[in-house]
C-alpha cells in the first residue's frame, strides 16, 4: 500500500516537471524552427514543423544587414564594460566602509540604499529625464551609464556578506605592518571580493543586456540602438515577416543563453545570495 | 602622505571619499527625482516650458475623480492573480526539486532558463506564440483536439489580453522564484526533518508543519515583490500590445508614462507616480504588520 502510493507520488513529480520543461521550451522551439525557414516555406508550412534545413542562414544575414544588429551589440558592450567597471568600484567601496567601520551615520547610509529600492524607478523617470537632459547626456551612451553605475542594495548586501567572512585579523596584521586603510581596501579587501564580483558581473551583464526602458527613453538616436531597441525597431518595420523576426529574436537570445549554460552555477548563487538573506 | 596619518584620520577620509560619489549618484538619480516628483505633482507643468504653474491638489483630485485613470488598475489585477499562481507553482517545484529525484539539476537549469532571456525578445516570441492565425499556441491546441479553443484571439480579446500577457510574465519569472525558494529550503536544518520522521509525520504533515513555516520570510518577500510587481507592470504590454485592444491592456505605469511623455502632462503624471509610490509603501506596511503579528504567536 505504502509502496504503490510512493510510486504514484514519484510519477506525479516527474510528470509535472516534464510539463514544466515543455512549457518552458515550447516558445523557443517555435522561434528556432521558424528562424530557418524562407518566406515561401514559412507561408506553406505549419508553424510547428521543422524547417527543410537548419543550414538556411538567409534570415540571419538579412537581420544583420537590415537591422544593424552588430552596432547594437557594440553599443551594449561599451555600456556594459564602462558601467561594470565603475559599478564594481563603487559597490566595493560602499561595502568596505559599511562592513569595516562604525560611524554615526552608518544606518542612515544603509537605510538610504534600502529605501531607494521601494521607489518604483519607472515612475521617477519623469523627473530623471530632466536631469539627464540638463547634464547634456540625452542621446549619448553616457545616459544609461550614469543611470546604471550606482550601487544598489542587493549588490551592497552581497558584498557585505563576503566582507564579513574576511577575517578582521587580516586588516589588523596589515595595520601592524603600517599599511594604510586605502591599501587594505586595495590589496586585501578588493581582491578577496573577487568571487562576489564575478557573480555580480554575470547578473549585471544580463540585466543591462536585457533592459529595454532606459535605452528606449534616453537614446532614441538611430545609431545608438542597443539590441533591445533594435529588435523593437526591426519588429516595427517587418511586422508581418515572422520568420525574419524569429531569426532576430534568436540572435538576441543566444548570447545570454550560452552564458547561462556555462555559468548557471554562479548565476544561481548570485540570485539566491542577493535575495534570500 | 595618506599612510602616515593616524588611523582615525584615515578612517574619516576613507569614509567620506568612498561614500561621496556613490551617495551623490544615489541622491541625483533616486532621491532628487523623487523630491522633484512631489513638487511637479502640485503643478501642471507640460515638461518643457520654463514656468511650472502651481495648482495645489488639483492633480490628485483629477486622479481620484477620473475613472479612466483608476480603471487601469483592474488590468493590473491579472498580473496579481498570475503572480500568486506563479508563487504557488514555484513553491511546488522547489519542494519537488529538493526531494530525492533523478536529473534534479537538469530540471532546475531548464525551469530557470526563461529568467535570463531578453525581455523584449521574450515579448515578441510570445507575440508569435499567441498570434491568432499563425500562432503556435492555437495550432497546438488544435492538434491536441481542443478545436473550439484554437480560434481564440489571445491578445485581441478584452477580457483575456491581460491574462495572456501576465502568463508571459509567469513563464519568465517562475524559475526565478523557484530558485529562491530552493535556497530557502536548503537553509532549513536537516535534523528537524529527521526528528519529524522519527515522530512519524507523513510527507504532507512535514510540508505543512515544517517546510512552509520555515519558508515564511521568503514567501513574504516574494509576495511583496509580486504585489508591487503587479502594480508596476510596464514593459510587456508596452512592447507587445501597446495597450490594445482599445486600451484593454494598458497598465497604470504605462498610463503614467503616456501622460508624461506623449501628452506632456508632467504634473498629472507626477501625481500618478506619487500615488503609486504611496500604494507600494502601504503594501509594505500592511505586510510588515501582518508579518510581525505572525511572529508574536
Amino acid at each position: 500500500m505504502a509502496h504503490t502510493k510512493f510510486r504514484f507520488v514519484d510519477f506525479f513529480k516527474y510528470f509535472t516537471l516534464l510539463i514544466g520543461v515543455f512549457v518552458v521550451l515550447f516558445p523557443p522551439y517555435v522561434v528556432i524552427v521558424n528562424a530557418f525557414k524562407s518566406t515561401d516555406e514559412f507561408n506553406s508550412s505549419s508553424s510547428m514543423a521543422l524547417p527543410k534545413s537548419f543550414l538556411n542562414f538567409d534570415n540571419f544575414t538579412a537581420v544583420f544587414q537590415r537591422g544593424g544588429l552588430l552596432s547594437g551589440f557594440g553599443n551594449v558592450l561599451v555600456i556594459i564594460i564602462i558601467t561594470l567597471t565603475l559599478n564594481i568600484l563603487f559597490g566595493t567601496m560602499v561595502a568596505y566602509v559599511l562592513g569595516r567601520f562604525s560611524f554615526k551615520l552608518k544606518p542612515v547610509v544603509f537605510g538610504a540604499y534600502l529605501v531607494a529600492t521601494i521607489i518604483p524607478s519607472i515612475t521617477t523617470q519623469v523627473a530623471t529625464f530632466g536631469i539627464i537632459k540638463s547634464m547634456g547626456l540625452y542621446n549619448t551612451l553616457g545616459a544609461p551609464i550614469v543611470l546604471y553605475i550606482g550601487a544598489d542594495v542587493i549588490q551592497i548586501i552581497l558584498y557585505l556578506q563576503f566582507i564579513r567572512n574576511i577575517p578582521f585579523d587580516l586588516d589588523e596584521s596589515a595595520m601592524v605592518e603600517g599599511a594604510s586603510l586605502f591599501k587594505i581596501y586595495r590589496s586585501i579587501i578588493f581582491p578577496l571580493l573577487t568571487p562576489a564580483t564575478a557573480t555580480l558581473v554575470i547578473l549585471k551583464t544580463i540585466s543591462i543586456y536585457n533592459d529595454m526602458y532606459i535605452p528606449y527613453l534616453y537614446m532614441p538616436k538611430q545609431s545608438l540602438g542597443v539590441v533591445t531597441t533594435i529588435l523593437m525597431r526591426f519588429q516595427g518595420v517587418n511586422s508581418g515577416e515572422w520568420n525574419l523576426i524569429c531569426a532576430a529574436i534568436l540572435l538576441i537570445l543566444l548570447p545570454t543563453v550560452i552564458l547561462y549554460f556555462f555559468l548557471q552555477r554562479y548565476i544561481f548563487e548570485g540570485v539566491t545570495s542577493g535575495a534570500v538573506k | 602622505m595618506f599612510g602616515t596619518l593616524s588611523y582615525n584620520k584615515q578612517k574619516t577620509i576613507i569614509i567620506v571619499s568612498f561614500l561621496l560619489i556613490p551617495l551623490l549618484l544615489l541622491a541625483t538619480f533616486t532621491y532628487y527625482p523623487a523630491i522633484k516628483l512631489v513638487y511637479y505633482s502640485f503643478t501642471n507643468w507640460d515638461g518643457y516650458s520654463p514656468e511650472k504653474p502651481w495648482v495645489g491638489l488639483d492633480n490628485y483630485r483629477e486622479v481620484f475623480s477620473n475613472p479612466d485613470i483608476f480603471k487601469v488598475f483592474t488590468h493590473n489585477f491579472a498580473y496579481f492573480v498570475m503572480g500568486i499562481v506563479q508563487n504557488i507553482v514555484a513553491i511546488y517545484f522547489a519542494v519537488v526539486l529538493s526531494s530525492k529525484l533523478r536529473g534534479k539539476n537538469a530540471f532546475r537549469i531548464m525551469l530557470f532558463l526563461p529568467y535570463i532571456m531578453n525581455g523584449v525578445a521574450v515579448a515578441f516570441m510570445f507575440g508569435y506564440v499567441f498570434d491568432t492565425t499563425n500562432g503556435s499556441l492555437n495550432l497546438f491546441l488544435d492538434n491536441i483536439g481542443l478545436h473550439h479553443l484554437a480560434q481564440t484571439s489571445w491578445l485581441g480579446t478584452e477580457g483575456l489580453v491581460n491574462y495572456s500577457l501576465a502568463s508571459t510574465g509567469f513563464w519568465r519569472f517562475m524559475g526565478y522564484n523557484m530558485v529562491i525558494y530552493i535556497a530557502s529550503l536548503q537553509a532549513i536544518p536537516k535534523d528537524i526533518y529527521e526528528a519529524a520522521t522519527i515522530d512519524g509525520a507523513g510527507s504532507f504533515q512535514t510540508l505543512w508543519r515544517i517546510t512552509l513555516p520555515n519558508m515564511k520570510p521568503v514567501i513574504q518577500l516574494n509576495l511583496f515583490l509580486t504585489v508591487t510587481g503587479a502594480l508596476e507592470v510596464f514593459d510587456l504590454p508596452f512592447v507587445l500590445t501597446k495597450g490594445g485592444p482599445a486600451g484593454a491592456s494598458e497598465t497604470y505605469v504605462q498610463k503614467v508614462v503616456d501622460t508624461a511623455f506623449a501628452f506632456n502632462n508632467y504634473g498629472l503624471a507626477s501625481a500618478m507616480s506619487i500615488i503609486l509610490l504611496f500604494f507600494v509603501v502601504i503594501v509594505l506596511l500592511v505586510q510588515q504588520l501582518v508579518l510581525n503579528r505572525g511572529g508574536d504567536k
